[in-house]
């Protein structure tokens, strides 16, 4: 039966090649939009670390005074850590990795003659930012806590960083001048950058910058090195980055179990509440909170409100050409009284009446949604040429491919049922008495 | 023109009726807003700014050593002014739209604090000797920086400039002391303070974030010395004709990096680096524009869709009617009214749901109040987007003739 209603439909769209076309269109374009803002939308609400999301957590402190009040422009200052609350943190070692870290950019200068030095964006840390993120190395390795310790001069580069300086040439091993210092090359790290950068401060683009290079952090804070994240301050006191009362400082970590993520949750509560009582915080030590990745990412709040403001403009116009198929559907069935009379006369029950015309209706749908993958991918293609931080990952993949076809068929279907169940209550005497 | 027919058989088709009406009311609720929101932007991309923007280009140079910025900044403008066609050249800290901003709060009163809630944030540009005219800065009233300004100016340890005197834009002079001139006036924040000495036509800041805000132009200037600048009069203005611009930026280019080999520059036209900040805005109300075009043809072509159906649908009551006396200007005047009575409807729902939409958007967008004629004149366009789609078929039900009455369907 299925074949024969699909001969049908087929025979009844070809009838009015116009109106087929123009719902053929509508839904196209109704789908096409709505699945590119869907499709920038999932890419840039993705887990950036998948498999190893569920185990990573940022830990949140107050150590802002009471009278602190939050300028409107300002960024908050709480977002971050600052140097003694992350060191005591990090030597705690309550879980089973941990990383403090700040962003800088350091001028390069190139051993070869003849080339120019140049900026680059990197990443000061400490030894289990590369096992705790599974950063993967080509060359070489990570430095390790005596590193940090003792403040070495070493260095892992990026790929692409290492390849600039040294060519082909194996980099490990090498001397890098990066400001006013030398670094011993310790490794080179595949060009690696989450998409979020979830890790980056809140001036950060998250989702094109990438860290070309790895510096101890206790080398940052030694040489001063420049910083180029907010540092928030809120006392009189020297700025500087050993201050208690400047936050600059980002902290990641992995715990494993349930049983150690609310260990760690109670951990940040009594060392605010002994900071509390030193006087160093004057806020209520239950304000220090544990985040995990997904949930830190929800929280920064990293989609574009214009992003968000195009979903609902896409899916608000999918309506309008939702509503555009019911009623031209309506009309086409409807003109279709005189032939559904007879069949329902010939014997065909209302349920087939109302199955046929909703594979009609299917049909559409499906190429719709054909025409709408197309759209999808010329507005994915259009986004890509935008000057957006996140217009670079704006592609589709497989997953988002079938829910667009489904999405359309869906629609279609759903915009065929109210003509359809119109169209098969049609009083078969009346009709034929009229023919 | 009778209304009661049509009426009626519009009650005899509810379900069309009202999707009809729903789509032309859905179509003009989003119409509004996002035609509000690429007015938003376009009156953003379109700001004014007091600087003389069509004549700038900069180069930024660092890697190079503060300490000897005292005798560096003089030598490297020197070698600037000798470029031919460079009319003025001078060195400043940020630019507006430049997204490098240095942002400090100030109050009134000697009492203030930095996070107080009754100061405001102000963006600070330092210029060096010669930067004002090299940017084309417009006085209003008072006077620019003088030598001594430029001499006695310098940073200590603190993050603000140690001197005393300062320029503001009309806008922070309004915000500061409305109704009173603020030449001679002082502002403050904890340990500084400085005397505005001149007030300047609107600049922008280095970043603005709302549209048609006084804030945006809350820039101020400070006089700067080379030898005190520690590191912070890194840009190059240079102002030449338009047609010289991108010469002049090249040369300049080499000259800096001949003079100091161990720096970087990064040198850009100026109305290129305002186009480059409004980029985003600027492809946001293209794709805003593109959707409403294609909504209103896909509204058009459904109206066009559902009234041949029912011109189809009548022949025989047309033909019937033309037998009996209605001429074809009645027949099409029929269709049009009917047309006009949907969208109507359609406008009057449509103009309540945009309402209601701004209202949301307003709550969760930082977006600001609809004005009120955005709702008129979208009802206008979608009522004559109606009338021109049903044209097509209300001629040809015009052109049914009065024979048809005499067949059967």
């Amino acid at each position: 039966m299925f074949g024969y209603y699909l001969d049908m439909a087929w025979r009844s769209l070809k009838r009015t090649p116009v109106l087929t076309g123009l719902m053929v269109l509508a839904i196209g374009l109704g789908i096409g939009a709505s699945m590119t803002m869907l499709t920038v939308l999932h890419v840039m609400t993705d887990d950036p670390m998948p498999g190893r999301s569920a185990q990573l957590y940022t830990p949140h402190l107050d150590p802002l005074p009471l009278n602190h009040k939050q300028g409107g422009d300002s960024p908050d200052a709480s977002a971050n850590l600052t140097w003694p609350d992350a060191m005591a943190l990090l030597q705690s070692h309550r879980a089973t990795r941990q990383a403090a870290m700040a962003g800088g950019t350091l001028l390069v200068h190139p051993a070869q003659p003849g080339q120019q030095p140049f900026y680059v964006d990197g990443r000061y840390t400490t030894a289990d930012f590369f096992t705790m993120f599974g950063v993967p190395f080509q060359r070489g390795g990570g430095w390790r806590a005596t590193d940090d310790a003792a403040s070495a001069h070493v260095v892992v580069l990026a790929a692409s960083l290492a390849r600039k300086l040294f060519g082909s040439a194996d980099a490990v091993g090498r001397m890098v001048q990066l400001g006013d210092n030398d670094y011993r090359v310790l490794g080179v790290v595949d060009d690696w950058a989450p998409k979020p950068m979830f890790y980056a401060d809140a001036t950060a683009k998250h989702y094109s910058d990438a860290d070309l290079f790895f510096l101890p952090l206790s080398v940052a804070v030694d040489k001063d090195l420049q910083l180029n994240g907010n540092q928030s301050s809120w006392s009189k006191e020297a700025l500087g980055k050993h201050s208690g009362s400047m936050s600059w400082l980002q902290f990641w970590m992995q715990l494993d179990t349930s049983a150690q993520v609310s260990a760690y949750r109670q951990y940040l509560v009594d060392y605010s509440a002994q900071q509390k009582a030193l006087g160093r915080f004057q806020r209520p030590p239950t304000n220090a909170k544990l985040y995990t990745l997904m949930g830190w990412l929800a929280h920064q709040n990293l989609v574009p409100n214009d992003v968000r403001l195009q979903l609902w403009l896409a899916l608000g116009f999918l309506f309008v050409c939702m509503l555009n198929i019911v009623a031209l559907l309506l009309a086409k069935f409807l003109r279709r009284g005189g032939e559904i009379s007879v069949r329902r006369a010939l014997g065909a029950r209302q349920r087939d009446i109302f199955v046929q015309l909703g594979i009609e209706s299917a049909l559409i749908g499906m190429a719709g949604g054909a025409l709408g993958v197309l759209i999808a991918q010329l507005g994915l293609w259009s986004i890509r040429q935008r000057p957006d931080d996140y217009a670079h990952l704006a592609q589709m993949d497989g997953a988002m491919l079938l829910g667009t076809l489904a999405l359309a068929v869906v629609a279609s279907v759903l915009a065929g049922l109210l003509p359809a169940w119109r169209a098969c209550r049609v009083a078969p005497a009346l009709q034929l008495k009229t023919m | 023109m009778e209304i009661r027919p049509i009426l009626a058989s519009l009650r005899k088709h509810r379900i069309p009726t009202v999707l009809i009406v729903l789509e032309i009311a859905l179509t003009c609720a989003v119409l509004c807003n996002a035609v509000f929101m690429i007015g938003q932007r376009v009156s953003a991309i379109r700001l004014p700014n007091a600087i003389d923007e069509h004549s700038l280009s900069t180069v930024g140079l660092s890697g190079t050593d503060e300490k000897t910025a005292g005798s560096d900044i003089p030598r490297n403008l020197a070698a600037l002014r000798g470029i031919p066609g460079v009319q003025a050249a001078g060195a400043v800290s940020t630019l507006p739209l430049s997204h490098n901003n240095w942002g400090w709060s100030f109050g009134t009163s000697p009492d203030v604090s930095v996070f107080n809630k009754k100061t405001v944030n102000f963006s600070l540009f330092f210029l060096g000797e010669g930067a004002d005219k090299a940017l084309g800065l417009r006085l209003l009233e008072g006077r620019f920086f003088n030598a001594d300004d430029y001499a006695d100016s310098s940073f200590g340890s603190a993050p603000l400039p140690e001197t005393h005197v300062t320029l503001v834009t009309h806008s922070i002079a309004e915000r500061m002391w409305p109704g009173q001139s603020a030449l001679g006036k002082t502002y403050y924040t904890t340990s500084h303070y400085y005397t505005v000495v001149g007030v300047i036509a609107d600049v922008l800041r280095p970043n603005i974030d709302g549209q048609g805000e006084a804030s945006n132009y809350f820039s101020a200037f400070y006089p700067m010395s080379a030898e005190g600048s520690k590191g912070n009069l890194r840009r190059y203005v240079l102002r030449s004709a338009p047609g010289d611009r991108d010469r002049v930026m090249r040369a300049a280019e080499q000259k800096l990096i001949e003079l100091n080999p161990n720096g970087v520059t990064k040198s850009a036209i100026y109305s290129d680096m305002r186009d480059q900040y409004f980029a985003d805005m600027r492809s946001m109300a293209w794709m805003l524009v593109l959707v409403c075009v294609v909504m209103l043809a896909v509204t058009a072509f459904g109206i066009v869709g559902l009234t041949s159906f029912w011109v189809g649908q009548r022949r025989q009551q047309i033909g019937i009617r033309r037998a009996v006396g209605a001429s074809r200007g009645h027949i099409m005047q029929y269709f049009q009214t009917e047309n006009f009575l949907l969208s109507g409807a359609g406008v009057v729902l449509g103009v309540a749901m945009a309402y209601g939409i701004n209202l949301y958007l307003m709550q969760h967008y930082e977006i600001t109040r609809m004005p009120w004629y955005y709702l008129p004149v979208s009802a206008v366009a979608l009522w004559g987007l109606g009338q021109l789609a049903v044209l097509g078929p209300a001629l040809r039900a015009a052109n049914v003739p009065p024979v048809v009455a005499t067949r059967s369907a």
